[in-house]
């Protein structure tokens, strides 16, 4: 029976042990020899071997008693921006050296009352500041997928690179990330697997690393659209240690699949078209929304008119609240400290030896644009542009039930091939950061592959807290898009 | 005003006072309160400022900061905002202090002065907003070494800041005494200078009368409410003299050294703060239910001002006694405990005369007086009913407030009874009659002056307990014959 667990999704491993054809053991022993043969992509940065054991004797404890939950035995990645009790917890940065956190994130510590084991703590962008997972301070993730006849390894996407890079080369079943821009659904895109961003406030951010507090959104990433449904199910809920946690029961969202979506209205930002979009990703949008058409979906155009102006707003108000957010990481109280001879130069020598470059400039940014004299002109504009952004989505949805677009801009770029260039760096956002800045459920499914062999997502943005539409419009499009291809790096083969 | 050399001055003060919630649980973390605990045992990882620990606020407090700002009389807002004051400082763990800024808890309220001639004076609230305290720095623990403190850190303050109406040092006090009563009398904040749950800064300029507003410092570090007035008078004082001497008074923060009862800058490198405030993105705005800021209103326990028109309907007091006696909640409980029932004009002078004398004496305060209202009660009782006189009472209350005794226990122990009994005070003018007999003379030839010194006489050779009315008729009756 174990010769075929390789490809078994998430729901059909759950269904598989349900019947007991294999034990939680079996799977986790299996996961954990390709967590290790998927160590050249650097994947992980802490991987939990004797825990998810542990993890999966319990589980197996559970069935024999007759008491399982709904992902019982399931091997999870988590992205290390989750704090986990007694597990180095790093957020990919040098400056969190050594912390293990006295706590458990709400989101983790729902995945494991829900039966889910922990294989380890996947590698990410350093504060889950970029979109490569190449600002890490572990080094690059790399991409399972390589254009065929080229063998220069390729970005996983970010910054939750090093879920969707598990994800897509079957070294975890499902798996975690946060999106604050477009970090769950652009790694995604690049390795051809599904990640959802749900409503801002369906998952706690308590226990979260915090990069941008209003944009931050925990998340699952899967193989299919059902196994992203039953992981958010999981994962999402009303959380009294979150604020700004939203107080509504989790539906069923593996029970909104039906398949269905005759009558569904989908928009198509027109607006989206004129970024000087590649043909190859405006041909998979049309393909896509003749999928949807043809399942007895309406298509029709809609305007978002202020989205160019998403992306500039979104990479002010980011880095404003990242340059607040991180100022807690001093060298007082845990993680890395450089000696000084005062207290001002320890705080400057420790952080400026445990921030990488990307999160200096992104503190730097933040810091300029909250000072006095740019308040107004930087930040409180950019919040206006939100409030404008978010605007444009609500009268959509007056008309529409849900918005199709593409995830990224283009396919995996190379390794190393756009870290020169912040802004081109920062352009892979520039459809994903507009859901970020409504809080609106957005989700990547794969779609297709790029003219070089690579894979392409394509995004349905639905309306706040209406994740069971937009999982059942996503049903849909996997369903027609018929992704069967795999990546080139599998680290477990059962084809 | 104040008299210089070349004329006369104003002094503007306007003061920012910081005043300690009482809550059990810290403003935003379920953190422990409670003063003096060891370092860093009520802390917790929200405190701390771990990765990914989230605020969530503390319903107590707002209450209790509402319950504060209708107090004041202020506009209590129903939409206010938390913002994070961002700066680094090791007591200070996330790198930023939540407080509020741009859309405050409350605003325009007014606090009225009761000065000492009797009058009034309303000093403006400009705001009030909650806020978090920061840790503490130890310097002193370990050569070369800072230990940091926790415990206080995100402890819940209210900042309530006035206008710049004081014109007095004499104001500065009158103004927290009273502000400090408010709060005791609404349970918000204990008011204890010395254990830093209230805490003051001033805000001091001065200008020629009539003038624009002149260049202000800020007085920092003061602990106790009479350092704050010799603070302000020393600024004061030291600014006309820069003035009169033709310099320019610079803007700056400065400390008071209680030793000297002087202020001096600060001594902190100058850096150009710019707090980079911004909405805290970890809080949702905090909406208040215009039914449950009416509650507490409703809730209101009586406060000074009110207390103080009460007197002076109910008893009949001056409005400077009832301003005296309603300004502290125990003052207030004591006279009316002695009052009830008596004559409260008496009981007033009572309370004002001997018992705060006492009390001076003594150095104690009203809340450790060891002459209850109701024993007072009953001393006011054995003068009315004819047991003692009143200068046998002064005797009495001096033992009460050496010991403690009741009034009446004093006067039986020590026989001090008054003596009512005719034919023994008739015995003793006789006596004393027939001693001053030349006396006798120059007071039948006119010298009517003589009246009194025999009544002391007759008091004298009963020990005080003759009853001095009964004296004085029968020395009258005995004179004219």
């Amino acid at each position: 029976m174990t010769g075929r667990l390789p490809a078994l999704t998430l729901a059909e491993a759950r269904d598989g042990l349900k019947r007991k054809e294999f034990s939680a053991r079996e799977l986790i022993e299996a996961y954990i020899a390709a967590m290790e043969r998927a160590r050249p992509l650097n994947i992980f940065i802490t991987e939990t071997p004797e825990r998810a054991l542990e993890m999966a004797r319990a589980s197996d404890d559970r069935r024999a008693r007759g008491s399982t939950r709904s992902l019982d035995g399931i091997p999870v990645a988590v992205k290390d921006l989750f704090c986990t009790k007694g597990v180095l917890t790093t957020a990919a940065s040098h400056i969190l050296d050594g912390f293990l956190p006295p706590y458990e994130s709400t989101v983790t510590e729902k995945l494991w009352k829900s039966g889910a084991v922990l294989l380890g703590k996947t590698n990410c962008d350093e504060f889950a500041m970029g979109s490569s997972t190449t600002t890490s301070f572990y080094g690059p993730t790399l991409s399972p997928w390589r254009r065929p006849g080229d063998n220069r390894p390729l970005v996983a996407g970010g910054s939750s690179g090093g879920s969707a890079a598990a994800i897509a080369a079957r070294a975890a079943l499902g798996a975690v990330g946060t999106d604050t821009g477009g970090s769950i659904r652009q790694p995604a895109s690049f390795c051809g697997i599904v990640g959802l961003k749900p409503s801002y406030g369906r998952c706690s951010r308590w226990g979260v690393v915090a990069y941008a507090s209003s944009l931050d959104h925990p998340g699952p990433l899967a193989r299919t659209v059902r196994d992203a449904a039953i992981l958010l199910a999981a994962m999402a809920g009303h959380d009294p240690k979150d604020s700004t946690s939203a107080p509504l029961p989790v539906p069923d969202f593996e029970a909104a699949l039906s398949g269905d979506i005759r009558g569904l209205r989908i928009g198509v930002p027109a607006e989206y078209r004129s970024s000087g979009m590649p043909a190859e990703i405006d041909a998979l949008w049309e393909k896509g929304a003749g999928w949807l058409a043809a399942a007895g979906a309406r298509v029709k155009e809609i305007s978002l008119p202020m989205t160019r102006y998403a992306l500039p707003a979104y990479y002010i108000i980011a880095p404003a609240e990242a340059s607040s957010n991180l100022a807690r990481y001093d060298g007082v109280r845990f993680g890395l400290r450089v000696d000084a001879g005062n207290i001002d130069e320890m705080y400057e020598l420790t952080r400026a030896a445990g921030f990488g470059a990307e999160v200096r400039r992104r503190i730097l940014i933040g810091t300029y644009v909250l000072s006095a004299g740019y308040y107004e002109a930087y930040y409180l504009k950019a919040q206006r542009v939100r409030a404008l952004v978010a605007g444009d989505f609500r009268k959509a949805f007056e008309t529409v039930d849900l918005i199709l677009a593409p995830t990224a801009p283009s396919a995996a770029f190379a390794v190393g091939e756009k870290s020169k260039d912040p802004i081109a760096m920062y352009l892979n956002d520039v459809f994903t950061v507009t859901a970020n800045l409504a809080g609106l459920p957005a989700i990547s499914v794969p779609a297709g592959l790029s003219g070089d062999g690579l894979p392409l997502g394509l995004q349905l943005i639905g309306r706040a807290f209406d994740e069971e539409t937009v999982f059942r419009a996503a049903g849909v499009l996997e369903d027609a898009a018929e992704f069967r291809h795999l990546p080139e790096f599998l680290a477990q083969d059962g084809r | 005003m104040i008299a210089g050399r070349t004329g006369a001055w104003e002094v503007v003060i306007g003061l920012e006072v910081h005043a300690q919630i009482i809550s059990k649980a810290k403003l935003f973390s379920g953190a422990a309160t409670d003063f003096g605990a060891e370092p860093n045992t009520q802390v917790s990882p929200v405190d701390a400022a771990f990765p990914g620990m989230l605020p969530v606020i503390n319903r107590v407090c707002v209450e209790q900061a509402v319950k504060t700002g209708l107090g004041l009389e202020t506009e209590v807002n129903l939409k206010s905002v938390f913002e994070r004051k961002n700066y680094f400082y090791p007591d200070l763990p996330p790198g930023y202090q939540i407080s509020q800024y741009a859309e405050p808890l409350a605003r325009a309220g007014r606090l009225i002065l009761d000065m000492s001639e009797g009058t009034t004076r309303t000093i403006g609230i400009t705001r009030l907003h909650m806020e978090q305290d920061a840790g503490k720095s130890l310097h002193d623990q370990e050569p070369g070494k800072t230990h940091v403190d926790l415990n206080r850190a995100g402890v819940a303050l209210m900042e309530i800041v006035s206008e710049p109406d004081l014109r007095s040092a004499e104001e500065v006090g009158i103004y927290l005494r009273k502000l400090r009563a408010i709060l005791r009398a609404l349970g918000t904040c204990d008011g204890n200078m010395e254990e830093g749950s209230l805490r003051c800064d001033a805000n001091v300029s001065v200008r020629r009368p009539g003038e624009p507003l002149g260049t202000r410092c800020e007085i920092k570090n003061v602990n106790s409410i009479r350092f704050l007035m010799q603070a302000v008078d020393y600024e004061a004082r030291r600014q006309i003299e820069i003035l009169e001497e033709g310099g320019r008074v610079e803007q700056e923060t400065r400390l008071f050294d209680s030793a000297r009862g002087t202020t001096r800058p600060m001594r902190l490198k100058e850096e150009a703060h710019d707090y980079r405030y911004f909405p805290d993105p970890d809080l949702v705005p905090l909406l208040l239910d215009p039914a449950w800021v009416e509650e507490i209103r409703r809730s209101l326990p009586e406060l000074p001002d009110a207390r103080k028109a009460r007197f002076i309907k109910e008893y009949g007091l001056t409005p400077a006694d009832a301003a005296i006696l309603s300004g502290e909640e125990a003052t207030a409980r004591l006279f009316e405990a002695a009052a009830r029932g008596r004559d409260p004009k008496i009981a007033a002078n009572w309370v004002m005369v001997e018992l705060f004398g006492a009390l001076n004496r003594k150095g104690l305060g009203i809340e450790n007086s060891p002459v209850s209202g109701e024993s007072l009660g009953r001393l006011l009782d054995l003068i009315a009913d004819g047991t003692i006189s009143g200068r046998i009472a002064k005797e009495v209350f001096a033992e009460m407030a050496e010991t403690g005794a009741d009034p009446a226990a004093i006067v039986e122990a020590k026989g001090l009874r008054q003596v009512s009994d005719a034919g023994a005070i008739e015995a003793a003018i006789e006596a004393v009659l027939a001693r001053e007999a030349e006396k006798v003379g120059e007071y039948k030839s006119g010298r009517e002056k003589l009246f009194g010194y025999f009544v002391g006489q007759v008091m004298r050779a009963t020990g005080g307990k003759a009853n001095p009315a009964l004296v004085n008729a029968l020395l009258k009756k005995k004179l004219a014959r």
